[in-house]
């Protein structure tokens, strides 16, 4: 039991790593497929939805994301489904990213001069229209440099799903520490990871609002 | 769905939730107070100080914002005491909180700083004003109007995020949903009424910050 080496500890970190980017690759692109639908009626002027949004918006943006996860582990429970980790923790982490990527999203869209709606509406452009067409390729440029720095937020939001028992870095952190007794050394190595997975992508999205503000100030 | 959901059980445990709370709202209130100092004075650091420190000040912003809470969290409870640092629950709960919303309200205070027009410290210059008159009053509070609504939201996220010292036994609100959970099976009735609280917590914390932008920094009520 003794015998496990501080390559081992590595080894079974990086491995662990594994999980916790798929989870995050899911919540990604499951908050972001779910995160338009919410744009998409948060911005229509649609009175009855714009409140339905709001109210998510404000659910998801106003409670604890572990606490969503033990809803989704118990509430899922409740239709007579056996719930296992993975799907509690990627469910909440993709309502969670939904919410938040929303609202980072409507200001983007929001940004946009109001003269591009107007113009487009006098082309008899429909609401899906003048999204399509006009709104969101300019908003998609100023878009991207928030979007990459909350997929940051989203990599650590993984470490919460350990809690309700998914085998990710930090749960094979503990596990590992019930094992060798070094939690100072497990500890940090799944500090390092976590830091290796997030500082690049900080990196990149500082680097890419520099370049849009750049290209503006000419 | 034959499932009948009943709170009513719920009641008996008041004492366990009110109990929660005030951990809760203590933590908090600990937390972003001491973490808003760190962050005002990383800031200042940061953007004044001489190069080494504003590479230390630099290199704790990138580490913290750059790795979970929770990670954090079980390094300081349980990775420290194998360095000789004993720390009870509480004060490993705080130390986080501290330590973490240190270098988020960091690198926000600093925005504020940097955003300071060079006229207006030239200008209470020649009205004489000393050096930590002009900081005070002309470059720090200023700042902190500015990004006074990022501030407050970095704290709403700070309460939020106490949830998970739950699991060093800190015996807060999430603390204490588990342990009625515990008690009556009622998990998913235990949990929303914790999640329903939560969301006034934050709702009223936020207010509680436009209160503070109103009367203490003297901002306007938007």
């Amino acid at each position: 039991m003794s015998d496990i080496s501080t390559w081992d500890i590595f080894r079974n970190l990086l491995l662990a790593a594994r999980w916790t980017i798929v989870l995050t690759l899911t919540a990604f692109i499951g908050g972001g497929i779910v995160g338009l639908i919410v744009l998409f009626a948060r911005t229509s002027g649609n009175k009855a939805l714009v409140l339905l949004t709001k109210g998510f918006i404000e659910l998801f943006q106003g409670t604890p994301l572990l606490m969503q996860m033990f809803l989704m582990f118990f509430g899922v429970a409740l239709f007579g489904l056996d719930v296992p980790a993975w799907l509690a923790a990627g469910l909440a982490l993709t309502l969670w990213s939904a919410a938040f990527l929303a609202e980072i999203w409507r200001g983007c869209v929001e940004s946009i001069p109001k003269g591009q709606w107007e113009a487009s509406a006098s082309l008899a452009l429909n609401y899906m229209e003048q999204m399509r067409h006009v709104v969101l390729p300019q908003a998609v440029r100023i878009a991207i440099p928030p979007t990459v720095g909350f997929s940051v937020q989203i990599v650590k939001g993984t470490a919460v799903a350990s809690i309700i028992g998914f085998v990710e870095l930090t749960k094979v952190g503990t596990m590992l520490t019930n094992a060798t007794f070094k939690p100072f050394l497990v500890y940090s190595g799944v500090a390092l990871m976590f830091f290796l997975l997030c500082w690049p992508l900080s990196l990149w999205a500082r680097y890419l609002e520099g370049k849009i503000h750049g290209s503006r100030s000419h | 769905m034959g499932y009948h959901f009943d709170f009513s059980d719920l009641w008996g445990y008041r004492e366990v939730f009110f109990k929660g709370i005030w951990l809760t709202l203590f933590l908090t209130a600990v937390g972003c107070s001491l973490g808003i100092a760190v962050g005002i004075g990383g800031a200042a650091s940061r953007q004044y100080g001489p190069k080494w420190l504003r590479v230390i000040v630099g290199a704790y912003v990138e580490a913290i914002r750059n790795t979970p809470f929770l990670v954090q969290l079980f390094f300081i409870f349980f990775g420290l005491p194998a360095m000789g640092v004993k720390l009870g629950e509480l004060q490993a709960a705080i130390l986080t909180m501290v330590v973490n919303l240190g270098a988020y309200s960091t690198e926000i205070i600093r925005a504020g700083l940097a955003s300071t027009h060079k006229g207006q410290v030239e200008a209470a210059e020649s009205l004489a004003m000393s050096g930590p008159q002009i900081f005070r009053h002309v470059i720090l509070v200023p700042a902190l109007r500015r990004i006074w609504p990022a501030l407050s939201s970095q704290c709403v996220i700070v309460m939020l995020g106490s949830a998970v010292c739950s699991q060093i036994s800190a015996e807060e609100l999430t603390f204490a949903a588990n342990f009625v959970a515990s008690r009556n099976f009622r998990n998913f009735e235990v949990y929303l009424v914790s999640t329903v609280i939560y969301l006034a917590l934050a709702i009223g914390l936020r207010y509680l910050f436009r209160v503070i932008g109103r009367y203490v920094l003297k901002m306007s009520w938007e």
